[in-house]
């Protein structure tokens, strides 16, 4: 064997197994490897490694929270500016602020990931507070619905792609509480469905994702800086009900929908 | 009242770049290694897509895609430290270095799950110490499959730099010095 002719194999080895040469080139590599037991090694070793890296490593797929995050910026990025700014805030404490609004990679970019973080993920102590505080961000105008529409054969399909599950959406406005819309919402760590009704002057938000049994829920009800909360789980979903109605009035249209 | 929130062009644009999510992310995990910083640039580097996007006239959108995530990825790892491969890399011998510890931890780690056996775990942490150039070849090659020239776009170097890295990349790994071969 001949050390220079090697060194000239090498990359042609290579290219080789990542299936680039040409047929031609190909029968010139097996041409030197029947007849060099280095480069047959080395060959070898290379597909064993390139087997491995392919079996063994990780491989990172977006989080669907991710995917989620990403629709909703694009959705709210292809509004018009007027509605953008509005509809940005709650979209915005997800995860926006650790890149862009703390200079944008910054030296400060740790600490002000931490800081987002914490606001996306409530304290445990409190998860009804962080229900209430995004109900109330909700509140804001032009915010409080990603579709506006009153009928329930419109926004079910609406979240269809937008999440990995599908909320039950009903419409209770023969009873008084009319359905107003939907949006996408953001609670426990996760994508969430948040129905929006009209009582009167009041708005109730009604976040709905799938129950998987690991966040303390008590109290079942009660009530935050003025807004009531209730919540419970129904057919393998979470429901908390939010509103600045009042309890008892909430509390009907939660045994509504319970009955419904 | 019946208003479905309209949007400007997004339907082709989500049809196109958004099915390259996954491998965005993944190139970005690679790249900064730490979980929340990756979901960070992959979701910066969508939005820079999406305004870039009237300017994409064809081609390999994948490609064209993942050239935004690296060029955010290492925007980053620029700012992060003068040499982004010192403070941000080099955790070397712990287990995650120091920015496991900056940013929080997720509640379950499934990755840390999936790197039980200890010659996952090795190969795992010689591609992390490998120079984020070197170790973005494999990545891109082994992990995504990438052939040399859509490398070559979205690194922005020519074909023959990408053989030498890979070489270089491969060697490594095998525990061999790749002297002999140039840059
Ligand atoms: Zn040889």
């Amino acid at each position: 064997m001949n050390d220079d002719r090697c060194q000239e194999m090498h990359l042609l080895i290579q290219a080789d197994l990542d299936g680039e040469l040409d047929p031609a080139e190909a029968a010139r590599v097996a041409e030197h490897l029947e007849h060099c037991a280095a480069c047959a090694s080395l060959q070898s070793e290379m597909l064993a490694l390139s087997a491995r890296l392919r079996e063994e490593l990780p491989y990172y797929a977006a989080p669907h929270t991710l995917h989620a995050a990403v629709r909703a910026r694009i959705a709210s990025e292809a509004q018009p500016e007027a509605q953008r700014g509005a509809r940005r805030s709650w979209v915005d404490h997800l995860r926006r602020p650790r890149l862009a609004e703390f200079g944008y990679f910054g030296g400060g970019f740790a600490l002000a990931a931490c800081l987002a973080w914490l606001l996306v993920i409530p304290r445990a102590g409190d998860f009804p507070g962080a229900v209430v505080a995004d109900h109330i961000r909700a509140l804001q105008p032009g915010h409080i619905m990603d579709v506006a529409s009153s009928d329930q054969h419109t926004v079910k399909p609406w979240f269809g792609g937008r999440l990995d599950f599908t909320p039950p959406v009903k419409d209770l406005k023969s009873q008084g509480f009319a359905l107003a819309g939907a949006r996408l919402d953001y609670l426990a760590g996760r994508p969430v469905a948040a129905l929006v009704y009209q009582r009167r002057q009041h708005l109730i938000d009604l976040f709905i994702w799938p129950d998987q049994g690991s966040i303390g829920l008590r109290p079942a009800d009660g009530h935050r800086r003025g807004y009531n909360f209730i919540h419970w789980s129904q057919g393998g979903m979470v429901f908390w009900a939010v509103s600045d109605l009042n309890a008892q009035e909430l509390g009907e249209f939660v045994r509504l929908w319970q009955a419904g | 009242m019946r208003r479905v929130v309209t949007r400007a062009d997004p339907l082709s644009f989500e049809q196109l770049v958004l099915p390259h999510l996954n491998s965005a992310h993944n190139l970005a995990r690679w790249l900064v290694k730490d979980s929340t910083l990756a979901e960070d640039v992959t979701q910066e580097a969508a939005l820079r897509a999406l305004r870039y996007f009237p300017s994409y006239h064809g081609g390999n959108v994948r490609a064209w895609f993942m050239r935004i995530v690296r060029n955010v990825a290492y925007d980053f790892l620029a700012s992060r430290s003068g040499n982004p491969e010192t403070s941000f890399n080099e955790g070397g011998s712990g287990e995650e270095g120091p920015q496991a510890l900056s940013v929080p931890a997720p509640d379950d780690d499934p990755e840390a799950a999936l790197l039980h056996s200890e010659g996952v775990q090795l190969l795992d942490r010689a591609l992390r110490a490998l120079p984020a150039e070197l170790r973005e070849c494999l990545v891109l090659r082994e992990l995504e499959g990438l052939s040399y020239k859509e490398m070559a776009e979205v690194m922005g170097v020519p074909i023959g730099t990408i053989m030498s890295r890979l070489w270089r990349a491969r060697q490594a790994l095998l525990g061999r010095s790749a002297e002999g071969m140039h840059s």
